[in-house]
């Protein structure tokens, strides 16, 4: 069969391994979007901003302070998602009444400042950052690098987490029920405005996660998150606006696609996601796994 | 009308009113304007950008500042990368502001556009960055140098110094537009003779964070050179990632282009015992050392080639403003070809008619960690091409001013 379509079965294992890890990535990022636009009904354009500051925090905290990337992984979303909560609380909270555009353009604008800062002082070029785990271990078909497969497990086990937290907690219900019906869940005595921003916190803290978890494999740099951002967009699209596991599924789902076109035609990997995007927004609207709102 | 729509047209109307006032035409008495056109916080704002513009201050400082009898006027211009934004500030300096030589011009669709606006206008653009061999061949200028590499010199120096060693498989992972398809064209053609052979290639598309697919194809290839023909943050992604899989140890990396900070941003871990080519190294010798802590004091990083490059051609400029003692850009060319350029960068260079100014090029080894003794410690290099086997020959040159 394999020598049917001309590749051989090593490179194929490889590819779809590699997709996976790649998936992992675009899992963790829009599910800290799907998270924040399902309950505050924001797109938040500045993601990949969030993500870059993750990055960016783990390599300020070794340079500066010697903490380790083990220490990083904590210390370093929990920052950027007190400065999110921060740009929650100055900006975002105006505009929650005004059509989802405005929030766009916002967060759009607020991504390019922070861009723009980050390479004011550090330079286009980016820094380097050591890999954790050095090594790695011969599967046969591939040499798979031990970080790599950390990083896939690590960003399973988050995606589970936050699914069980938002759809089995009773945390998460409160969330749930303050999307529905804000009134209703204020006038039961919990305070929703706190809770949006707590909400967002959170949603720019696994964006900083992701970008901790990136910077031992991509080049610390200030666009590195712009590069990133519209292919986890069109991932959030697919799997439905706002849909949790929709997006971890597509998440993981699309690396794998994006990995085999890796093999038969690199030349067109970046378009695929688009293409699907496309497919999928003709069949069904609301993406794979949500609703039409 | 909405506020947005009243908005745009008020600042339409204000940019109509001030691109129409009039402009006191630029005369020969004018003083000499120096125009940098660069990338000032793109991609390439690291190799060129704000470190360029500084080095031209540095040679009209080292001019003296003033020549003709009226001090040297410098301006600088973002192009954002994009030909249509570059052409129209060149076209603003030639027509209104009066500048006479530009320089710079990093990015190839950028250089190409500004060039051929300077030949029909009879400016002077001296390209101290910029890949495209084109700007020398096709689209070559009477007014128009390239001044510190291109795609060939590259290519040729690094491709010809692996495959003279022995290496004879070869494979090309590449971006997949002008510039990544020129220096791989350029290295087989100096691969072919020396009897090396490219077994297989890969492309991949501008800003691709994730190489792991290419390189795994790379290592089963069974190559024994892997070429890389990307720049900045692809480059770094791309190296950093070989050495996670790594890569380097039984196949050889091959670095067709790349900068001193380039190796500055990936961290020599991820650089160490790859071979490339430069036109200029900081810690060279105790000349341009001298000069770059002077440029590392006001920017706080070293210089790139581009950067000496800018400093160089500027100088050499002014030096030929001087001897001409007019600006007429017939005469200072005729001038800038007649003088050899022996600078604190390079020595014996020469213009040729095809434009391109012709110097030794410096074959590079990145150093592991353990030999790097200070900060930006990274290059040993450990040989030098002469100018005019490291050019493309004459003789294959495209450009039809050459006179055959």
């Amino acid at each position: 069969m394999f020598e049917l379509i001309g590749v051989a079965p090593q490179a194929l294992f490889g590819q779809l391994l590699l997709g996976l890890i790649n998936g992992a990535f675009y899992a963790m990022l829009s599910l800290g979007l799907a998270v924040i636009f399902g309950l505050l009904n924001i797109i938040n354009f500045t993601h990949g901003a969030q993500y870059m500051m993750g990055a960016f925090g783990s390599w300020l905290l070794l340079n500066y302070l010697g903490t380790p990337f083990w220490g990083a992984l904590l210390i370093a979303p929990l920052i950027v998602a007190a400065v999110g909560m921060a740009i929650e609380r100055v900006l975002l909270s105006r505009l929650y009444h005004l059509d989802h555009l405005y929030g766009l353009l916002l967060t759009y604008g607020v991504a390019l400042v922070i861009e723009g800062l980050f390479r004011r002082f550090y330079g286009a070029s980016g820094m380097p950052y050591a890999n954790p785990i050095p090594g790695g271990a011969n599967l046969g078909f591939m040499f798979l690098p031990y970080y790599r497969a950390f990083v896939v497990v690590a960003s399973l086990a988050v995606c589970i987490l936050v699914w069980l937290a938002i759809e089995r907690s009773k945390l998460g219900s409160y969330l749930r029920a303050a999307i529905e019906k804000p009134d209703l869940v204020q006038a039961f005595g919990i305070n929703v405005p706190r809770m949006i921003t707590l909400t967002y916190g959170f949603g720019v803290g696994l964006a900083a996660l992701a970008g901790v978890l990136a910077a031992p494999i991509y080049q610390v740099s200030p666009i590195m998150g712009s590069h990133l951002i519209n292919v986890v967009f069109a991932v959030v699209v697919i799997g439905g606006l706002g849909s949790v596991a929709g997006s971890v599924v597509t998440g993981f789902g699309l690396g794998v696609v994006e990995g085999l076109t890796k093999v038969f035609y690199p030349e067109a990997s970046s378009t695929v996601v688009f293409l699907v995007m496309a497919v999928v927004l003709t069949i069904r609207p609301g993406g794979l796994f949500g609703a039409t709102r | 009308m909405s506020r947005l729509g009243l908005l745009l047209r008020a600042g339409c109307a204000a940019l109509a009113i001030a691109s129409a006032a009039p402009a006191a035409e630029a005369g020969p008495d004018d003083p000499v304007k120096i125009g940098v056109l660069t990338d000032m916080s793109g991609p390439y704002s690291d190799v060129g950008g704000p470190g360029s513009v500084e080095a031209v201050k540095m040679a009209i400082e080292d001019f003296g500042g003033s020549t003709l009898g009226k001090p040297v006027v410098i301006v600088s211009g973002d192009h954002q990368n994009k030909a249509d934004i570059g052409s129209n500030i060149a076209r603003k300096w030639f027509d209104v502001d009066g500048v006479d030589m530009v320089t710079d011009l990093t990015n190839s669709a950028v250089a190409l556009a500004v060039q051929a606006l300077a030949k029909d206008q009879k400016k002077i653009n001296l390209v101290s960055s910029t890949h495209t061999t084109e700007l020398t061949n096709k689209a070559c200028s009477p007014y128009g140098v390239h001044w510190t590499f291109d795609a060939y010199a590259l290519s040729a120096g690094t491709a010809g110094a692996v495959a003279r060693e022995g290496a004879k498989k070869w494979y090309f992972i590449s971006a997949d537009y002008t510039f990544g398809r020129n220096l791989e064209e350029n290295a087989e053609k100096i691969l072919a003779k020396y009897g090396a052979q490219t077994i297989g290639k890969s492309r991949h598309p501008l800003n691709n964070s994730d190489f792991s697919s290419n390189l795994l194809q790379a290592q089963a290839s069974g190559a024994d050179v892997i070429a890389v023909a990307n720049t900045g943050n692809d480059l770094s992604n791309l190296m950093k990632q070989a050495a996670e899989f790594q890569i380097g140890k039984s196949q050889k990396l091959v670095m067709l282009s790349a900068f001193v900070t380039d190796i500055h941003a990936m961290g020599l871990d991820n650089a160490k015992g790859s071979v490339l080519t430069e036109a200029f190294y900081w810690n060279r010798d105790a000349d341009s050392r001298k000069w770059s802590e002077r440029f590392f004091k006001k920017m706080g990083k070293m210089p790139t080639m581009i950067q000496a490059g800018s400093y160089s051609a500027t100088l050499h400029y002014l030096a030929a403003v001087n001897a001409a003692g007019s600006k007429d850009a017939d005469k200072v060319m005729q001038k800038m070809r007649d003088t050899p350029i022996n600078d604190i960068f390079w020595k014996n260079g020469r213009i040729r008619e095809d434009g391109v100014m012709t110097h030794d090029m410096l074959l590079i080894q990145v150093k592991s960690p353990e030999q790097s003794k200070e900060p930006w410690d990274y290059y040993d290099v450990v040989g030098v091409i002469p100018g005019e086997q490291a050019f493309q020959p004459l003789s294959e040159s495209a450009c039809p001013l050459i006179k055959r």
